[in-house]
């Protein structure tokens, strides 16, 4: 067990340092010649008016607040599907309980139009 | 000592630890050493391999747009993409003014290591497989996760407008089309009982594409969303927000990206193979595991042909199409799919489990989810028949109708021409 996970870590470093060690060769092959023009923000040919981290519409928020709350649910939801095999009809029924006062949650949002991009 | 033809890696392991103690190497050095080496070729390979997808798919995407594709370099063409990565590694990397340095360099690494992050549990054959964990479904997902992110850094980190938007866009598509994708991906690990990959491929008797054809849509369709390709590319739209969050990226940075999409999408491809399809199982597999490879290899570009299909065919989705499909249909139905089939299954087995011998039951309870997944199918049809919507939205009025005889012009200048009104012309 220990060995697996041993094993998904070497992999994560090695996933990780496989794109970097790309880029950093490729940063030794390319040419370097910033200039002030070359360096400045794209924005179609126009200078850049005020700040480019602007702010954004409260519906990213929202969208991002119901996802939350599936995928915590989701979460919950694998160790049960795990074990469906094991379960008995009863126990089954119990996890389908749970989603569905979750589903009540989504039930609202549409309601409330949460899920309409106006 | 294992024999070669029926357990490759078991073999090289054991030939190679032999080998390291027979030097006087520690056997805790041995163990790392081994897993580094596995850790190392497994993901080196996939990059590899992505030279041969790019040349495949740009092929393939000619052929669709009646273009030959790339066919001067090599034969067919196929040493294109080598051409290109001399050309792509010589080029200037820019860093713009502002950027935030450590989200903008960081965000090409992440979009190829979190895609490579999922080969590591993914099963390739009988024996062959990275890592056999327990928990590899959720592996995988946290790995696609992690790719988000990675969109979201780059479109923070890159001081540019366009950027931002494409990042934005990211947040409200890319993560609000994994609930429907996770959703999906319970159905298979429900019926197999486990989150371990190759758990999941050796329980699939019947391919569940044929117990859960509608959780296998769901998760074709979010899968093509969760790698941002046409027709879901709208973090990258090119007509609207100059190619979203790699705007501010050249060179190999924005290489990387180009890579971690295309893997992305092989990936997914292998993923909807393992999960749906039977992965590597096949004839004479148990025998000789290096043909599992070539199975699931078909396996993934058939569906990976379908993806390329569904790329070029269709026109992008705008933003609010593309979330009414996923909160109004994808997610609700997705989660009844779950709810059904767990209900429809396990009282099917309660009822008749004790009557009949295994492969009667297994018959059976695919023959009893194809038909509710079937009449499922048709009711969602129905209702999105009867819903939908008018395909135009109107922002704006009717402009005023031009009656004919009257001119409209002022009587200062007569000369300018009067140019015809479309009636009831709307702008979307």
């Amino acid at each position: 067990m220990l060995d697996h996970w041993l094993y998904i870590g070497l992999f994560f470093v090695v996933a990780m340092l496989l794109p970097g060690a790309a880029i950093f060769i490729a940063s030794i092959l390319a040419p370097k010649k910033p200039t002030p023009l070359k360096n400045s923000t794209y924005e179609c040919g126009i200078e850049t008016v005020g700040e480019s981290r602007i702010q954004f519409r409260a519906q990213y928020y929202i969208f991002a607040l119901v996802f939350l709350v599936f995928d915590v649910e989701a979460v919950f939801l694998f160790p049960w599907a795990a074990a469906y095999n094991q379960l008995t009809l009863f126990m089954v029924v119990e996890g389908l309980i749970f989603a569905l006062i979750l589903i009540g949650g989504l039930v609202y949002a549409w309601k409330k139009g949460a899920l309409e991009w106006k | 000592m294992p024999n070669f033809w029926t357990d490759p890696i078991g073999f090289l392991t054991q030939w190679l630890t032999a080998l390291l103690i027979g030097w006087g190497v520690a056997p805790e050095v041995v163990n790392f050493s081994l897993s580094l080496l596995g850790a190392i070729v497994l993901p080196l390979m996939a990059m590899l391999f992505v030279i041969f997808l790019i040349w495949y798919e740009r092929k393939l995407y000619g052929r669709m747009q009646d273009r030959l594709g790339p066919n001067r370099v090599g034969p067919w063409g196929i040493f294109q993409t080598f051409a290109d990565m001399g050309k792509i590694f010589t080029k200037e990397v820019i860093t713009p003014t502002g950027v935030d340095l450590v989200p903008y360099n960081l965000a090409p690494i992440l979009a190829v290591g979190s895609v490579l992050m999922a080969w590591s549990v993914m099963p390739l054959s009988v024996n062959i497989v990275g890592v056999n964990l327990s928990v590899g479904l959720l592996l995988v997902i946290a790995a696609g996760g992690f790719g988000e992110l990675g969109i979201m850094m780059a479109g923070w980190g890159s001081n540019n407008k366009y950027a931002l938007l494409g990042g934005f866009r990211a947040v409200a598509l890319l993560i609000s089309y994994e609930i429907p994708m996770v959703i999906a991906m319970l159905i298979p690990a429900m019926l197999a009982g486990s989150l371990n990959l190759t758990e999941i491929v050796a329980n699939q008797d019947v391919p569940f594409i044929l117990m859960a054809p509608v959780a296998a849509l769901i998760f074709f369709i979010t899968q093509v969303a969760e790698t941002a390709r046409a027709p879901f590319d709208l973090t990258e739209a090119e007509s609207e927000i100059v190619a979203g969050v790699n705007i501010e990226y050249s060179g190999l940075k924005f290489g990387m990206f180009y890579v971690g999409e295309f893997l992305h999408a092989f990936t997914a491809s292998m993923l909807f193979a393992t999960l749906f399809l039977g992965g590597y199982r096949g004839p004479f597999v148990e025998q000789f595991p290096l043909i599992g490879i070539v199975y699931l290899l078909i396996k993934t570009f058939f569906v990976y042909f379908f993806s390329i299909l569904f790329r070029g065919g269709l026109p992008r989705f705008r933003i609010d199409q593309m979330l009414n499909l996923n909160w109004k249909i994808l997610a609700p139905l997705s989660l009844a799919m779950v709810f059904i089939t767990a209900l429809v299954d396990k009282t099917a087995v309660q009822l008749i489990g004790g009557q009949l011998d295994s492969t009667m039951l297994l018959v059976v309870r695919t023959v009893l989810l194809l038909a509710v997944n079937g009449v499922v199918f048709w009711v969602v049809t129905r209702l999105m028949e009867i819903n939908i919507k008018p395909a135009r939205r109107v922002v704006s009025g009717a402009r005023p109708v031009a009656t004919p005889g009257v001119s409209q012009q002022s009587p200062e200048d007569p000369q300018v021409p009067q140019e015809p009104q479309v009636p009831g012309e709307v702008s979307a």
